[in-house]
């Protein structure tokens, strides 16, 4: 066929010069008198890409004249829009166009209408305003009885529909699930598909019809189907394992030839099907044996038919071989596996040999004497002349780098990289070079070597880490001082070296590193002196091509190097020089230095010698400014507000009047007090809480890392780092930095395999040895332990980043310590406020407490509120760490800790305080048995496993441990652990759960282990589901406040629920709600109803709800943009259930 | 999920543009100028993938295509599709237009562009695999011709 296509098409530019229709009869027939023709015809003729401007500029303003002519058919709009089209494609803007393209599939015929949709999914995007416009079209269209209309609003439906508008159709075109016609059927699944790319939550009620489809008796749409099960599988492979029976039975018929025939392509059966089918069972027995087992079968049977040597069966081979090694493994099947793999990578065809290497690439960490198999292939390939297979072969040698190899493997990355020009190349394999340098570096030299080729190719392309990282690698040393002096004075030296070289450029990064090396580490040097390495960098300073950030950083090099020089008169000669430089930074570098250089004892003790990595003492309140800022309130500045609270006014200012007399907002609980009632707000008071919240919000000022130059006393006499992002714990030393152990350097086969050969071939064979070293039966645990066990020579210490209780303290006791500057007055203002928020903590009323201590319905200003669920957010993370005791009275402490023991000592008691769910087992063995239920508490939801020990035995060290997840933030409750299990008894384990993220339903997996009569030791697993209802508490409010709150709201959700009779009456369905979600009913006006819950801890959420004839309106609103499409879920299940 | 479709002939020239994830305008004809000088710069006899580069995606997404005398047809795909299984879909397609329009050439491309595109519409769907039989694809066409047919005839 293929052939066919060839001699028409090469015939085309003969064709094109002649001017006739010959080639493509029909093509020519029909369309060389038409306008399009006329155009086409035109641009052909043209040579310069001018010309062909022109004459499209031309024609698309005739087009414009004439799709707005009032006379223009519709068929002659039609004509026009494919001309339209053409001009977009060749990239002339068109867009006067677009509203026409509407036009055409509102009003047209079919023809016409076609041409409308065709046009207007090449023209628009999903968020175009104007696609609002079609909406209506397409659901006319998709009520159509015409079988064409239909398809073809489905066809628009699945590329381009907004997503706000997908309930608008959504009832529709599951409708269309049921169709007849399987070509309706398969593309109404297809549609749904892209609903659930772009809005997966509107779809989740639809997952039964999608099992529908996937039995469907229809074979495409059974496979139609199979796109939806890829995708969730992969997002979540525990939900489908029941469905792998299925998979498997449909996969056997397919490859048993079960299929109408009409099915095979070049007489393989469905070869796309099984693709699919196979990728989906690979992602379903990942790491899951019982699964897999269900799967060798088929997969072996699959093997065994796809012989046929047709490129299709080998898309199904790899597929297999990629399952097969996903998947549970069996030795079996690996062996096949691993032949197959063989004859892909032996392939004379280039495509198989590409897909051979990739598979090599997969397996290479399960099974890497495959690789030693085919490593005379790997190394021919290392030189093909294709530069794709080239870069997956170094992607294979990537994986298999160890210590033994590193220098010949990075040594082929770097001959590529040179060859290379493609920067996204060039990014990827800097990169990797990098990464594996800092792993497995043989010594100083060849680090520093390759590292500077790393910067000179990688240059200004390469990610920011890597430079970031080499100077913190080289700033914090391993743990051999000598050594690291050794690797730090190599790099001066070599970069001494570099500098030297007459016209060479490097990039602005690797002068960056070399300026900062230089400024810090050339006091190691013996021969050269600080004199020197000055002239050097002013000699780059004065250089035109370099940029002015890297000038600054050689500025700075200059500004360490001059307390260490003994004459001065270049750095004089540059200050001259840059204190009059035009450019603004400069000029302020220059005169910071010159006013340095005019005290040297200062200069000295403000940039000591090999200091970047001590840690710097922050006063992150700025209490310094303290007398400044009580000059400035007391001649009646207006206190300092943050910006997110100036921001908050003024929104709330400009959607609602503010009703409320002003002299009650200032007794607002708040933020941290800055309005304190007593009027007289101190310096540090501010400051201090400013820090405070600076913590608080990560999206507010940042205070780790920041370079401290001022302090209480001024300028503050530190040593100045380029590495601020330092933390502020000192470092912890690491404990071994020994080299990976030596590996035997052959492997045995390696040895055999070295017999008399052509030169060439001998040459080949010593670089497989050095590349595949390391790699034999001998060191395959090494290999395969390799990410963990490796000890990195030139690894990072580990910088300890997680500091967040410490940093926390350490903020504190800075708080604490401007504190004790405080008067008395700010001090318990302060006092207050945090007992407020410790205690709207604890009771967690957040609003009655409100409402409590402002004594008037204050609730209702709208800042206030959400100033408030603010605070409490933040409270927990404040407190967690025992912190409290810093603002706390002695007895408060004690008091607050005895109420928390008698929290938990009570809490069985507490159960019938609160509503809470049956006890229900979640897992047991003959010995033990685990129940749980849940309490939902006002502030948080409580976990609580009962664990019950049945034998008469008692059972050590039991522990229960859940699972961190994603979406929620687990405490343990204290007091309850519990060692011990006594014989026949029962013990609890209590979790409060708070939910960090929203979702619809997930699921909490932990397990117990204990001991048994100190012999062996035994672990349960078990999950519970935990939907978002469990965090939705009911939210009290008055319909004046959801009013306001309504308002302020911007996401909002509706939809129309069908009622049946029996319930289809505004109270009843109000029942529901406020019994199934725990929705508070505010309000009831005429067939209006309003409702108000919470999502813990704090995000409020609206519904407003209307009922008509047997329709429920719902309306949700909330300040969280994914709660309302969850508690419109929610509704429907509740709604439909009932 | 294909990304796009881009068919260019020898000289870069687009003959079909068709995005399954929107770019914009500009961005759309880098994309297909800067995929036309990849597969420019490799002869025939080397492997059919390449990698996207930074324009689309970055590295989970490949280019597969294939080189029918004057014209270039390359897929854009993500992971999630098989590379042989797409090469073979292209294939589909051309042999799907060859028999649409009886010898199909650069021409019909050009003068049937519309014509084109319902025909990738069956094939291809909102970046989705449809369809890969051909006679399937063939008689959707089909019927969709009689249509034009009977509404000409109406005309008439």
């Amino acid at each position: 066929m293929s052939d066919i296509v060839e001699k028409t098409l090469t015939a085309l530019p003969g064709l094109f010069l002649q001017n006739q229709p010959g080639g493509g009869p029909a093509a020519a027939k029909a369309s060389f008198s038409s306008r399009l023709g006329g155009l086409v015809r035109g641009i052909t003729a043209l040579t310069s890409k001018h010309e062909e401007e022109k004459l499209i500029q031309q024609e698309l303003s005739s087009l414009k004249a004439t799709v707005s002519a009032p006379t223009t058919t519709l068929k002659m709009m039609k004509e026009c829009m494919v001309r339209l089209i053409y001009c977009e494609m060749l990239g002339y803007d068109a867009s006067f166009g677009y509203i026409h393209a509407i036009k055409l599939a509102q009003q047209g015929n079919l023809l016409e209408k076609r041409v409308g949709y065709l046009a207007v999914s090449l023209f628009l995007h999903e968020n175009h305003e104007l696609l609002l416009l079609l909406v209506n079209t397409v659901v006319k269209d998709l009520q159509s009885t015409n079988l064409v209309e239909v398809c073809m609003a489905l066809t628009v439906v699945s590329q381009i529909f907004p997503r706000e508008m997908i309930p608008a159709v959504l009832p529709l075109i599951e409708d269309k699930l049921q169709h007849s016609k399987e070509i309706v059927r398969r593309k109404a699944v297809l549609a749904l598909y892209k609903f659930h790319l772009i809005a997966p939550n509107q779809v989740q009620h639809i997952h039964i019809k999608f099992r529908r489809a996937l039995c469907d008796r229809d074979v495409g749409v059974m496979a139609a189907s199979l796109h939806i099960y890829l995708r969730m599988i992969k997002e979540n492979s525990s939900g489908y394992k029941d469905l792998t029976g299925s998979f498997v039975t449909i996969l056997k018929q397919v490859v048993g030839g079960k299929l109408p025939v009409d099915f095979n392509y070049h007489s393989v059966p469905a070869p796309w099907l099984q693709i699919q089918l196979l990728r989906i069972l690979g992602l379903l027995g990942k790491d899951d044996q019982r699964t897999s087992e269900l799967m060798y079968d088929v997969l072996d049977e699959s093997l065994r038919r796809a012989e046929l040597n047709h490129n299709v069966t080998y898309a199904i081979l790899f597929e297999c071989v990629h399952t097969i090694y996903s998947i549970y493994p069996k030795s079996e099947l690996l062996e096949k596996a691993a032949k197959c793999i063989g004859k892909f990578v032996l392939s004379p065809r280039i495509n198989l040999k590409y897909l051979g290497l990739k598979a090599l690439t997969y397996v290479i960490q399960q099974d890497p004497t495959l690789a030693l198999q085919h490593q005379m292939t790997i190394i021919e390939c290392l030189d093909h002349p294709d530069p794709i297979i080239k870069r997956e072969t170094l992607e294979l040698l990537y994986r298999i780098t160890n210590a033994q190899n590193i220098t010949v493997i990075v040594q082929k990355m770097l001959e590529y990289l040179h060859q290379s020009k493609e920067e996204y190349v060039i990014v990827n394999l800097v990169g990797k070079i990098a990464e594996l340098a800092e792993k497995y570096a043989p010594d100083n030299a060849w680090f520093i070597q390759t590292m500077n080729a790393v910067f000179s190719v990688g240059g200004d392309v390469m990610h920011p880490d890597i430079p970031n990282n080499f100077l913190r690698l080289l700033a914090e040393g391993f743990d051999d001082e000598t050594e690291d002096q050794q690797l730090r004075l190599y790099a001066v030296q070599s970069y001494l070296t570099l500098l030297d070289v007459e016209n060479v450029f490097y990039p602005q990064r690797f002068l960056q590193v070399m300026s900062w090396v230089l400024g810090e580490y050339s006091y190691l040097l013996d021969k050269e002196t600080p004199e020197e390495v000055i002239t050097k960098l002013y000699k780059l300073l004065m250089n035109d091509s370099i940029s002015s950030e890297t000038k600054a950083w050689l500025i700075a090099a200059v500004t360490k190097l001059t307390p260490q020089a003994h004459s001065s008169h270049i750095v004089k000669r540059l200050i001259q020089e840059f204190t009059v430089s035009l450019d603004t930074c400069m000029r302020q570098h220059a005169f910071e230095l010159k006013h340095l250089h005019e005290n040297v004892e200062l200069m000295k003790n403000l940039l000591p010698v090999d200091k970047s990595c001590e840690d710097m003492v922050v006063d992150a309140s700025l209490s310094f400014l303290d007398g400044f800022v009580a000059e400035g309130l007391s001649q009646g500045a207006a206190p300092y507000k943050p910006h997110h609270q100036r921001q908050e006014e003024k929104l709330s200012q400009e959607k609602v009047l503010n009703f409320e007399p002003y002299g009650l907002s200032f007794s607002s609980p708040g933020f941290t007090g800055r309005q304190s009632p007593a009027g007289i707000s101190l310096g540090s008071d501010i400051s201090g809480n400013s820090a405070e919240t600076g913590l608080k919000e990560t999206n507010s000022l940042k205070l780790e890392g920041i370079k401290k130059l001022w302090g209480k006393e001024g300028y503050l006499p530190k040593k100045e780092s380029k590495t601020g992002d330092e933390s502020e714990t000192p470092p912890i030393p690491q404990e071994s930095t020994i080299m990976e152990n030596v590996d035997q350097a052959l492997t045995k086969k390696d040895q055999s395999q070295v017999v008399t050969q052509s030169k060439e071939e001998k040459e080949k064979q010593l670089l497989a040895s050095s590349l595949f070293v390391g790699l034999g039966s001998d060191n395959t645990i090494s290999l395969l332990g390799k990410a963990d066990t490796v000890s990195h020579k030139f690894r990072k210490k580990s910088k300890v980043k997680e500091t967040k209780s410490g940093e926390m303290t350490s903020v504190h006791n800075m708080t604490c310590s401007s504190f004790s500057s405080l008067s008395n007055v700010a001090y318990e203002g302060d006092y207050y406020l945090n007992t407020l928020q410790d205690r709207g903590d604890k009771e967690l009323k957040k609003f009655s407490l409100n409402s409590e201590l402002l004594d008037s319905e204050s609730l209702t200003e709208l800042p206030l509120v959400e100033k408030l669920s603010n605070c409490s957010l933040s409270t927990p993370s404040l407190f967690d760490d025992n912190n409290m005791e810093i603002f706390h009275p002695p007895q408060s402490t004690a008091a607050s800790v005895a109420k928390e023991i008698c929290l938990a000592s009570s809490l069985l008691e507490e159960t019938t305080e609160y509503i809470h769910s049956n006890l229900t087992e979640v897992c047991n063995n003959e010995t033990i048995s685990v129940s749980s239920y849940k309490i939902w508490k006002d502030d948080c939801l409580l976990m609580v496993w009962s664990v019950t020990n049945k034998s008469g035995l008692e059972l050590k060290s039991a522990n229960l441990e859940i699972f961190p997840a994603e979406n929620f933030k687990i405490t343990e409750q204290p007091g309850c652990c519990l060692p011990v299990v006594e014989a026949e008894s029962t013990k609890t384990f209590q979790y409060s759960v708070q939910m960090e993220k929203p979702f619809t339903e997930e699921n909490l997996s932990g397990f117990l282990n204990y001991h048994m009569m100190d012999t062996h030791s035994v672990q349960l697993e078990f999950s519970i589901n935990l939907s978002l209802l469990d965090f939705i508490r009911p939210l009290k409010i008055s319909t004046e406040d959801f009013g306001k709150l309504w308002l302020s709201f911007a996401n909002d959700v509706k939809q129309n629920i069908k009622m049946s009779e029996s319930q289809a009456d505004l109270p009843s369905a109000l029942k529901t709600l406020q019994q199934k979600l725990r929705l508070h009913v505010i309000d009831i006006i005429g067939n209006e109803g309003l409702l108000a819950c919470q999502l813990l801890p704090s995000i409020p959420g609206l519904l407003h709800c209307r009922v008509h004839a047997d329709v429920l309106a719902l309306w949700f609103r909330s300040s969280c943009s994914t709660l309302p499409d969850y508690l419109l879920y929610q509704c429907q299940k509740v709604m439909e259930g009932s | 999920m294909i990304q796009a479709i881009l068919v260019f002939n020898n000289h870069g020239k687009p003959r079909l543009v068709r995005f399954y994830q929107h770019f914009p305008e500009e961005i759309q004809q880098q994309i297909v100028r800067e995929t036309f000088h990849l597969v420019l710069k490799r002869d025939d006899n080397i492997c059919n993938f390449l990698e996207g580069g930074s324009l689309i995606g970055g590295s989970d997404y490949k280019l597969i295509y294939r080189h029918y005398a004057t014209l270039y047809f390359v897929f854009c795909v993500d992971s999630s599709e098989s590379e042989l299984g797409i090469l073979d879909l292209i294939q589909v397609f051309v042999e799907t237009l060859d028999k649409c329009f009886e010898n199909v050439c650069e021409l019909d491309l050009i003068f049937h562009m519309d014509k084109v595109h319902y025909i990738l519409q069956e094939v291809v769907m909102g970046g989705m695999v449809l369809e890969t039989n051909m006679n399937e694809i063939v008689a959707q066409i089909e019927a969709q011709n009689r249509l034009e047919k009977s509404e000409v005839r109406q005309v008439l």
